[in-house]
């Protein structure tokens, strides 16, 4: 497998979003699921072009946030604006483009990569199908994916699926991007390589990107605001500088874990 | 009571699915491929069973008659009962139970796979809704490959009761004898019936399959089990609606 580093970031003049980035609020927020409360009273203002992080341990409601700010979830209370329309309106992402990279990468099992990539261009009819063919392409090559152009999903490695995750993201040209955990389960190189696209995309495209992770390095490097979330709610909002510095408790310990053998965590929680 | 309510309200979305996916009717042009690849799956593949299926039946069905009729000497009606019986029940019928089996089990475990492992969330996000490429053209195919399917069964079948009535001693009729039967008590009208019945039941097994599959939360496990769903609710709906329809065109 090919490395990739992206440091310069003329390699990626096509990944360019084709119309102005896109501030996104998150107001009151609320979500039940049954008689579990998952979310509790959400605020967050994301400004256009923003790179804003959403850290917190598993199960905090990070992905479920996530699924409410493209409209995969609709929020018990509160609401989710993009552009000030909310996204709850099938019409507000027809006027935006929005796009979620998955956890698990969701491609189609039943397609090759090329038709993975080529099908929101394809059935949007945005280009005729020379331009779509070398947009694809193009975008493969920058993820270093030419190989498996046309091998099906299964044929694939877990750090492929996801950069074919993220390609078919990048070819939708979009204005705002979701990642769910984008760097989980990739080697180091492979994740400091996809934290550099989102950077990219942000410093070239002006593309608003919001990030759940749990990468640290990622975080702190190219965030322009880190969120921590406990229990489903925003414990901290703060630039990754400020993060760092942070006295609060559960703050450094969620960045800084001690391994402690002498009282561990496990019997605490007991 | 639970149990009623979330019938009812599967029912409800059930129909919901179809409105929705009718909305984008328009788009079947654009999705000619689609629309091609589902006759194909639905129609092409499912024709060897359907023929195969069809022939025994007319066969069993000639050598029950025949052996009954004989005694009172009526072995010459054995093409009118036949006949009819394909025309108007058993062809339509046995047709939309293959398919239940056959296509719906596979559209339902396709779908809720797609379900399960977010792709149809991932369409989503991409704005392009699933019942637009996903059960649309399955649910047009279905309208185009039924008839055909029921026709290519209903001459089969006929034929079947005719090889029987011919070749079998005991059953004692004649290859001419069979098909002047059939022709005097078939009319076109029964064969149209039939035609409306089986149109009725695939479109409603496809839209049941679509339905449980979209539907579908879990794993492996839940995948199987709406597999199952699907085929057992197409099975006792076919059934239902064929009293109703049967009813209805009489």
């Amino acid at each position: 497998m090919t490395c990739l580093t992206v440091t310069d970031e003329s390699q990626i003049p096509s990944l360019s979003a084709s119309e102005e980035a896109v501030g996104l609020a998150v107001k009151g927020l609320h979500k039940d699921f049954g008689e579990q409360t998952v979310l509790t009273d959400i605020n967050l203002e994301i400004e256009p072009g923003e790179v804003f992080v959403i850290m917190g341990p598993s199960g905090s409601g990070k992905s479920v946030l996530l699924k409410h700010m493209i409209g995969l979830e609709y929020p018990t209370r509160g609401n989710v604006t993009i552009d000030g329309k909310p996204v709850t309106d099938p019409a507000t992402l027809l006027e935006v483009k929005a796009t979620l990279v998955f956890q698990a990468g969701a491609l189609f099992n039943s397609m090759t990569v090329f038709d993975n990539l080529a099908l929101y261009p394809t059935e949007h009819r945005i280009y005729d199908k020379k331009t779509i063919r070398e947009k694809v392409m193009e975008t493969l090559r920058i993820l270093s994916l030419e190989d498996a152009v046309g091998k099906f999903p299964s044929e694939l490695s877990g750090g492929m699926r996801k950069r074919v995750s993220i390609a078919r993201a990048l070819v939708m040209e979009p204005q705002l991007i979701l990642y769910d955990e984008p760097t989980s389960e990739l080697d180091p190189i492979m994740a400091a390589t996809i934290s550099e696209i989102i950077a990219s995309l942000r410093n070239q495209a002006h593309i608003t990107s919001v990030v759940v992770s749990h990468d640290r390095d990622l975080s702190m490097t190219i965030a322009d605001r880190v969120a921590l979330m406990l229990d489903g709610k925003i414990h901290l909002v703060d630039t990754p500088s400020n993060f760092q510095k942070s006295t609060d408790p559960q703050v450094t310990e969620f960045l800084n874990p001690k391994i402690d053998l002498a009282n561990p965590r496990y019997k605490a929680m007991k | 009571m639970t149990q009623v309510i979330r019938a009812l309200e599967s029912i409800g979305d059930t129909v919901i699915l179809a409105v929705r996916t009718f909305r984008y009717i328009g788009t079947i042009p654009r999705q000619f491929h689609r629309l091609v690849e589902q006759a194909f799956l639905i129609g092409y593949t499912t024709l060897p069973i359907v023929v195969i299926l069809s022939f025994f039946i007319g066969s069993v069905l000639a050598l029950q008659t025949g052996y009954s009729l004989k005694g009172f000497g009526a072995q010459d009606f054995i093409g009118a009962v036949v006949g009819l019986s394909m025309a108007r029940e058993l062809g339509p019928v046995m047709v939309s139970i293959l398919l239940a089996g056959r296509v719906g089990s596979a559209v339902t475990a396709e779908l809720a796979s797609m379900q399960v492992y977010q792709e149809v969330d991932a369409l989503r996000t991409m704005n392009i809704p699933p019942e637009r490429i996903l059960v649309l053209p399955r649910l047009v195919a279905i309208l185009f490959m039924m008839p055909v399917l029921t026709i290519v069964g209903n001459v089969v079948g006929w034929l079947g009761g005719a090889v029987v009535a011919a070749y079998v001693p005991i059953v004692g009729s004649n290859w001419d004898a069979y098909f002047q039967s059939l022709r005097n008590t078939v009319q076109f009208r029964d064969v149209i019936d039939g035609l409306v019945k089986a149109e009725i039941f695939g479109f409603f097994v496809i839209l049941v399959a679509c339905f449980i599959g979209l539907n579908t939360r879990g794993g492996p496990r839940e995948i199987g089990h709406s597999v199952t769903r699907s085929v057992v609710v197409s099975l006792i709906l076919i059934l239902v609606l064929d009293y109703f329809v049967t009813r209805a065109l009489l």
